[in-house]
């Protein structure tokens, strides 16, 4: 119940804030529209398949995930800076309270950006297939990671380096990094390496794997990110509660 | 009958000591304020009391619940006004006092009812629905001490509940602190010498993480052979006397 009644705040906490709009789902559907507008011009013998639906929406998808990250690394940071951060340490509330209170109103609402993606999708020539509905399930575990890359920004970094760490180098990297603005086999080398290392691709190739309908290949992908999810969020959660103790 | 019974309450920062050997009484219903200049030691002596850090050595009883054993027990009696206004901005009035009753355990119904209770003992009807974010000082003030005061605590604490307000904002606050006097335990810490005259029962002065003296301001003036109170503050800590 408790946890309950605190989710309910952060909820609104979040969505009360014309920025979650903005970037949360208005930003990712302003490129997709640019980049399907792009892929419109593209002529079909030119081979450029980069920005085509099915490509395109798995790397939008993931790459909107990123600000869920700002979200909650805002909504975390802010409470840790201001002295209600210190009415909530005087209450009953433990840990693992404060913990699934931050993440569970970021679950639904990150599923809401995604099916808003796809459905927007369909006016730029995504045709229904029960293969959506999996390549929507495929993005749970990113949803995760990128909750608790937030949580733990949020409780390392101050409102304003979070503004940085989070909305700017994150969002960069999730993007740069994902496959979805560029072909990574194209630049090779040290960056294709690196990029392989890091989850971002590895999400945005699950989802691709997924709308395609190549389901053996959707695992190995996911593992990736499924490994990346629990490494961070056990690191977020312990990072949390020794902060908690700390700022004290 | 006791509310606050500290014994040897101390706490060290490495070498530094920042609370040394506090032994405190503070009765049932009293209205208890500690004075002292900047690093006296008087919020961490109100972080060791509402459970938020720990004590190097010593204890503290609060309703005969230790704050070192029953910290738990110890959260459900206390509340905390903490020294800046710390209202959620984004939720109105009534969503934030709602809020705080939830995470204290009250039901939804009851959350309510408390919140209406409230709302009409410290006058926010006219605000109930506006943005905590777009309130002012004075109202994010008032609303920040009802917050404390919804989960019905035993002990409220009071840290600085003026600190920054213009004068009527103050005097109106007072009025709303006065009205809670006999009822609840309220230990207050204040900057404002007059404030902790007019509002207090007794007053304990700290100094370098000592209390140096307590008892009402009269008893502090007649300690401090002076008619002023300021000037018997500046005495007793300033290790005059």
């Amino acid at each position: 119940m408790r946890t309950l009644v605190f989710a309910s705040r952060n909820t609104k906490e979040i969505t009360r804030d014309i920025f979650t709009l903005i970037f949360g789902i208005l930003f990712p559907l302003v490129l997709l529209v640019l980049l399907s507008a792009i892929n419109s011009s593209i002529p079909e013998g030119a081979g450029m398949k980069l920005f085509e639906i099915t490509n395109l929406v798995p790397g939008i998808s993931v790459f909107g995930l990123s600000f869920i990250s700002l979200f909650t690394a805002t909504l975390v940071s802010k409470d840790r800076c201001t002295s209600f951060i210190l009415r909530l340490f005087t209450s009953p509330l433990k840990s693992s309270q404060y913990i699934a209170g931050y993440t569970l109103p970021l679950i639904p609402m990150s599923l809401l950006q995604i099916i808003v993606c796809y459905i927007a999708s369909f006016a730029f020539g995504l045709k229904w297939s029960a293969n959506i509905l999996l390549a929507i399930v495929v993005n749970l575990p990113t949803t995760i990671l990128f909750i608790a890359i937030g949580l733990l920004c949020g409780t390392v970094f101050n409102d304003k380096a979070v503004g940085g760490v989070c909305g700017a180098l994150l969002t960069n990297l999730s993007a740069w990094l994902s496959g979805t603005w560029f072909d990574l086999e194209l630049v090779g080398g040290a960056f294709e390496k690196i990029a392989d290392m890091l989850p971002f691709v590895h999400a945005v190739n699950a989802g691709r794997y997924a709308l395609y309908g190549e389901y053996s290949k959707i695992t190995g992908e996911l593992l990736w990110v499924i490994g990346y999810a629990l490494v961070i969020t056990v690191i977020a959660v312990m990072v949390f509660s020794y902060k908690m103790k700390q700022d004290k | 009958m006791l509310a606050i019974k500290t014994e040897k309450l101390t706490k060290k920062y490495k070498d530094k000591t920042v609370v040394k050997d506090l032994d405190l009484s503070v009765n049932k219903g009293e209205m208890y304020a500690l004075l002292g200049v900047n690093g006296a030691g008087k919020s961490t002596t109100i972080k060791m009391l509402s459970c938020l850090i720990k004590p190097t050595c010593g204890d503290a009883t609060l309703l005969s619940n230790s704050i070192i054993s029953d910290s738990t027990k110890v959260k459900q009696i206390i509340s905390v006004s903490p020294q800046e206004t710390s209202v959620a901005p984004n939720l109105t009035v009534k969503e934030n006092l709602e809020f705080i009753a939830g995470i204290f355990g009250f039901s939804r119904a009851q959350a309510k009812a408390k919140t209406q209770q409230i709302i009409d003992q410290f006058d926010m009807k006219e605000i109930e629905n506006s943005r905590a974010k777009t309130l002012s000082g004075g109202w994010q003030r008032r609303l920040s001490i009802a917050m404390a005061l919804i989960s019905e605590p035993s002990i409220i604490f009071l840290d600085e509940p003026t600190l920054g307000l213009d004068v009527l904002a103050r005097r109106d606050l007072w009025k709303q602190i006065e009205k809670l006097k006999g009822k609840i335990t309220i230990i207050l810490t204040t900057h404002y010498l007059e404030e902790a005259e007019s509002l207090s029962d007794r007053i304990g002065i700290m100094a370098n993480g000592i209390l140096k003296a307590e008892g009402t301001a009269d008893e502090l003036k007649k300690l401090a052979k002076t008619d002023d109170f300021e000037e018997a503050f500046v005495r007793i800590a300033g290790d005059e006397i």
